[in-house]
């Protein structure tokens, strides 16, 4: 019988990697622990307040409307980004000229820089030079997104569509390009419908990119900050101030940095629960898809 | 070195010394009996010590951030409940 050699020389690789995330992570995340125990005014003095910065925020109404907000506009841009990603997916061509032309004209808004975009829309959407802004008005329609808070939902909604609907587009489409013929010619004989096609085929066969792409959108709009930042600041009011935005102005704006440990810690509880389910629920569906294959 | 940046304070530093410890121990129980030990709990899905450890410290945050909200007892009583909360999680998850 022959030894199993044992090499613990891979520790060493790791090393680096580790170093690396307990300087940008680790290291600083016990400081927000330190912070959200204790209350300062500066100078690095400290008094410690026990756990009355999370009892404050737990029933604050400025956190409450701060989270209802961030879960609406996360819920909201996942019930249109992601149909809308799978209808444009299957209405995109599979072969000839027409497929670099969309893949490429989907890629181009993933391109642009989150500042950009938000500069994009807060001028293409003012009512006195914006293309937008000024359309809508000359049509008679009252829109003002620095007045109105709905209109600067809609601005934003209709900016993280714009900007991210692709991702979702090209996750599909790989998912459905991966998809052989022989399933659709099964489909032809059997004399299936568009829609069974797309139930019994095409859903499945996209179920596992839809979770990445699920997973990935809801991430990114749950911590969302530099877009709506630049076109609404929070306002009008604090109709458009998202978890992130409040946390900033509670930390850098007022420089209650006790609260702004307790809040950021909150939030990121939620963020790694929500992580947690959604990878657990992601490769419980792939153990059951490969399982259900074999 | 001067830490006083980072604003330690003693329940702090034994709260991250736990942790430390709590990562140690599974550590060397990995090494004792290696493998993670893996098993189908109530939850339907396979899940290892590490797993469990993790699920624990979470919904212990929780238990504890839903004590605040919602109940003035003391937040030791929240912590008898997490430490019955963790127990359970390593028994049925």
């Amino acid at each position: 019988m022959i030894a199993k050699q044992v090499n613990q020389k891979a520790w060493f690789m790791v090393l680096p990697v580790f170093l690396v995330v307990a300087f940008s992570a680790i290291i600083p995340l016990m400081t927000v622990v330190n912070y959200s125990v204790q209350d300062t005014f500066g100078n690095n003095q400290f008094f410690w307040v026990g756990m009355d910065w999370f009892r404050d925020l737990i029933h604050s109404d400025r956190f409450h409307d701060a989270f209802l907000r961030q879960i609406s506009f996360s819920a909201i841009i996942l019930a249109i980004e992601i149909p809308l990603g799978i209808m444009i997916a299957l209405a995109m061509p599979k072969k000839g000229w027409g497929v670099p032309v969309c893949l490429i004209s989907m890629a181009l808004p993933l391109l642009i820089p989150w500042n950009v975009v938000g500069t994009i829309w807060q001028i293409f959407g003012r009512v006195d030079i914006g293309l937008l802004g000024h359309t809508l008005a000359a049509m008679g329609i009252d829109y003002n997104y620095t007045q109105d808070p709905i209109a600067a939902w809609i601005t934003i909604i209709v900016m993280d569509i714009w900007h991210w609907t692709s991702l979702v587009v090209l996750l599909c489409y790989a998912g459905l390009c991966s998809i052989p013929d022989a399933y659709y010619q099964a489909a032809k004989i059997d004399g299936a419908s568009r829609f069974s096609v797309f139930r019994y085929i095409q859903l499945p066969k996209m179920q596992r990119v839809l979770l990445i792409a699920v997973l990935l959108r809801f991430m990114d709009s749950f911590m969302i900050y530099t877009e709506p930042f630049v076109i609404t600041g929070g306002g009008p009011g604090n109709s458009t101030t998202f978890m992130s935005i409040d946390l900033v102005k509670m930390a850098i704006g007022q420089f209650d940095l006790g609260p702004a440990a307790a809040m950021s810690l909150i939030y990121f509880l939620v963020i790694l629960l929500l992580s947690w389910v959604f990878f657990t629920v992601m490769s419980n569906i792939g153990e059951e898809s490969s399982n259900g294959g074999a | 070195m001067d830490l006083s940046w980072m604003a330690w304070t003693k329940p702090t530093a034994t709260f991250f010394i736990i942790i430390l410890c709590l990562l140690v121990t599974m550590t060397v129980w990995e090494i004792k009996v290696p493998g993670g030990a893996p098993r189908l709990g109530v939850l339907r899905f396979e899940t290892t010590r590490g797993d469990r450890l993790f699920v624990s410290l979470l919904g212990s945050a929780f238990i504890h951030i839903f004590w605040l909200a919602f109940i003035s007892l003391s937040l030791w009583w929240a912590l008898v409940v997490a430490f019955i909360y963790a127990i359970c999680v390593f028994i049925w998850v």
